[in-house]
């Protein structure tokens, strides 16, 4: 894995004189790599070429060592510049020109030395802390009067994303959607990465998180069992959901129906509409959801395998909310953050029948986590691949037949 | 006819050793010197029929009879040379006082760039090679390019011995050129090969190399080169030129011959 990189140009007669090539095979040779970020090729004999070239190296002796050999060969380092921060004007405004991330790995140039930013996320501002030489992403909302946040380009690098060393449906990292493309293979990439995750964490080996951040489709198309067993075999860490899947879901244990659908008949049941009421107003009465299956009044499903588990749900309000259920937070803000807190260590998202929650967690991922977007609609990872997730492959089917299929691959019988 | 800047060897010596062939303790014979100085300008000037232009030698700069390393010109336009080591440094003002006397238009570079004048900077009609690594810095040459409109192709020097690119290498009038191919990397050799065909590549054995028969000057179909160089002499020959071999030995002391001691000026 790459630690240590440095961007060098080099201008001249360099291609017949196969200088570029000589340098490039330097770097190959002394165990660094390379990524050719633009080569502009004279036009005519007298016109010289141009390269920039950004130079990797596992270790930052490594990278010295390669820029020692390569420098007499013509290769200049990148003239490099500290970022330029200003104090925040107000609370909740950020400087004019403030530097709007990515969510893709960046560093800051601090007093001549280069510093990873954390906790990387799509548009937000970056918050430099020159005493400790740190630097964090900060949401527009969070910003306080005099924070110093980076204005401009300059001393900012985007880092390219690597490609993940598994050859699978994620490894070109491009926002894929089609429908017409066999599903299974994709499905069987991702439960080989939940396998591989859950033997990770059980082993110790690292604690990347699955985020499955779904509606209440999942329950409506017969989802809701398969959930259930990927939850309770320990394949999901992180759900995030809204006040409809968990109502749903517990609407199902306590009344056998979806929004008034009898789940086995597939037709209304008397005064069924108002199950999802009586099921929000029960659990209103107990005080949580955790209460209620504690207390054995939730006996299945999703919300009850999560309580068991020990999964981390957030659940975020909407303004159509009925109840809302306990632990449903209302203020979109204070459920942006929280869900925010939920991201670090998320190896793995599974975006599953829910618009707004899959845009919104898109936003919230940094551009390394794999992620799956399944929707029905075709719109949805559209969608998101246009608000910047570019990793995110697209699978266009219901939610019920991706998370059974899901759950079949990963041993689960029927 | 042409022009050739040079400058008597009144204090020539060997007074620090910034090259593998000087040897402080390898005492320059000065008669000898003088002589053999007025020998090649004897040649240059009556038989090769160049027109000589002198400039005053200075005390305590025993390498400023090396004028090709003054800087490089072209037309009325004279680069000044930025040399590596300090030793050689202080003849730069000489150089570029000559030059501005003499009517040129001069370039001086920034003093971060090395580049040690037609030592390093020799070619074609329609292409240059810069030699590098050794003395000059190869960032010269896309400067270089803009000031003169040419495409210059970098050579990396390999052979301490060979340490300005015309001390392994000399083009020829008819398009032909005389080289010493190990002085070069193996992508020097080979972007060498492609530029200059077979037939008009004349490659130097060793032994004559480093008898400096590539510090030769070609003026027409005649080329001024030390003695002691059968095969190279040969090899011109059957190309049609005129070969006049001279000794030269008290300046290959301090790593030079015919070539290093004229700069062309037109």
């Amino acid at each position: 894995m790459t630690t240590a990189q440095e961007t060098i140009v080099l201008r001249g007669h360099i291609i017949d004189s196969l200088i570029l090539a000589k340098v490039l095979d330097l770097i190959l040779t002394m165990g660094g790599s390379f990524d050719l970020d633009r080569v502009e090729i004279g036009r005519t004999r007298e016109d010289p070429s141009h390269a920039r070239i950004i130079v990797k190296a596992p270790t930052l002796a490594t990278l010295t060592h390669i820029l020692r050999a390569i420098q007499p060969h013509g290769a200049v380092v990148e003239q490099e510049r500290d970022c330029v921060v200003r104090p925040a004007p107000a609370d909740g405004v950020f400087p004019d020109e403030f530097y709007s991330t990515t969510h893709l790995p960046t560093d800051v140039r601090l007093s001549d030395l280069w510093i990873e930013v954390q906790r990387v996320e799509m548009d937000l501002g970056i918050i430099v802390d020159l005493q400790h030489m740190k630097a964090r992403t900060v949401p527009m909302a969070d910003v306080r009067k005099g924070d110093l946040i980076v204005v401009g380009q300059a001393g900012v690098r985007v880092i390219p994303m690597q490609r993940p060393r598994e050859r699978d449906v994620f490894a070109f990292m491009e926002a894929t959607v089609s429908a017409e493309r066999p599903h299974s293979h994709v499905i069987a990439d991702v439960a080989r990465r939940m396998r591989m995750l859950r033997e990770e964490r059980r082993t110790g080996g690292g604690p990347a998180k699955v985020l499955l951040a779904g509606g209440p489709a999942i329950i409506h198309a017969g989802g809701r069992d398969a959930l259930t067993w990927l939850v309770e075999e320990g394949f999901i860490q992180v759900l995030f959901c809204g006040n409809a899947l968990a109502a749903h879901d517990m609407e199902a244990d306590l009344y056998g129906t979806s929004l008034g659908y009898a789940m086995n008949a597939g037709h209304a049941v008397p005064h069924g509409h108002a199950h999802h009421l009586r099921t929000i107003n029960r659990i209103r009465a107990i005080g949580s959801i955790r209460a209620a299956v504690e207390s054995g009044v939730i006996e299945r499903g999703i919300m009850a395998a999560c309580i068991r588990a020990g999964v981390h749900v957030v659940m975020a309000g909407t303004i159509r909310d009925d109840g809302p259920l306990p632990g449903v937070i209302t203020d979109s803000m204070q459920a942006q953050a929280a869900m925010r807190e939920a991201i670090p260590g998320v190896g793995l998202a599974l975006l599953v029948a829910s618009t707004l929650h899959a845009v919104a967690t898109g936003n919230l991922l940094p551009a390394a986590v794999p992620t799956v977007c399944v929707d029905i609609n075709a719109s949805v990872p559209t969608k998101l691949a246009d608000r910047g997730s570019f990793q995110a492959v697209g699978l266009v089917m219901d939610a019920a037949s991706f998370l059974n299929e899901l759950a079949r691959q990963l041993g689960r019988s029927l | 006819m042409s022009r050739l800047l040079v400058c008597p060897p009144d204090y020539f010596d060997i007074e620090y050793e910034i090259n593998p062939w000087m040897r402080r303790a390898n005492t320059v014979d000065h008669a000898s010197a003088v002589a053999q100085w007025r020998g090649l300008m004897q040649v240059l000037e009556q038989e090769v029929g160049v027109r000589l232009e002198r400039m005053s030698p200075v005390p305590e700069l025993p390498d400023l009879v090396f004028t090709a390393n003054a800087g490089v010109v072209v037309g009325r336009r004279a680069v000044v040379s930025r040399f590596r080591y300090p030793e050689r440094q202080r003849e730069e003002a000489y150089f570029e006082d000559w030059f501005r006397s003499a009517g040129y238009d001069v370039v001086t570079l920034e003093s971060e760039f090395f580049f040690e004048g037609a030592g390093d900077l020799l070619g074609f009609s329609d292409c240059w090679f810069g030699g590098y690594r050794q003395r000059s810095d190869i960032r010269v040459f896309p400067l270089l390019s803009d000031v003169f409109m040419r495409e210059i192709i970098p050579l990396e020097l390999v052979d301490g011995r060979f340490y300005h690119l015309d001390t392994c290498f000399c083009p020829l009038s008819g398009g032909e050129l005389l080289y010493f191919p190990a002085a070069f990397d193996k992508d020097g050799q080979e972007v060498i090969t492609e530029r200059v065909s077979d037939e008009s590549r004349l490659v130097v054995p060793e032994h004559e190399a480093l008898r400096f028969a590539c510090n030769a000057v070609c003026v027409g179909k005649q080329v001024v080169l030390p003695a002691g160089c059968p095969e190279t002499e040969r090899q011109l020959h059957s190309r049609g030129y005129r070969t006049h071999s001279l000794r030269l030995g008290e300046f290959m002391k301090s790593g030079g011959s015919a070539k290093c001691l004229t700069l062309a000026l037109d």
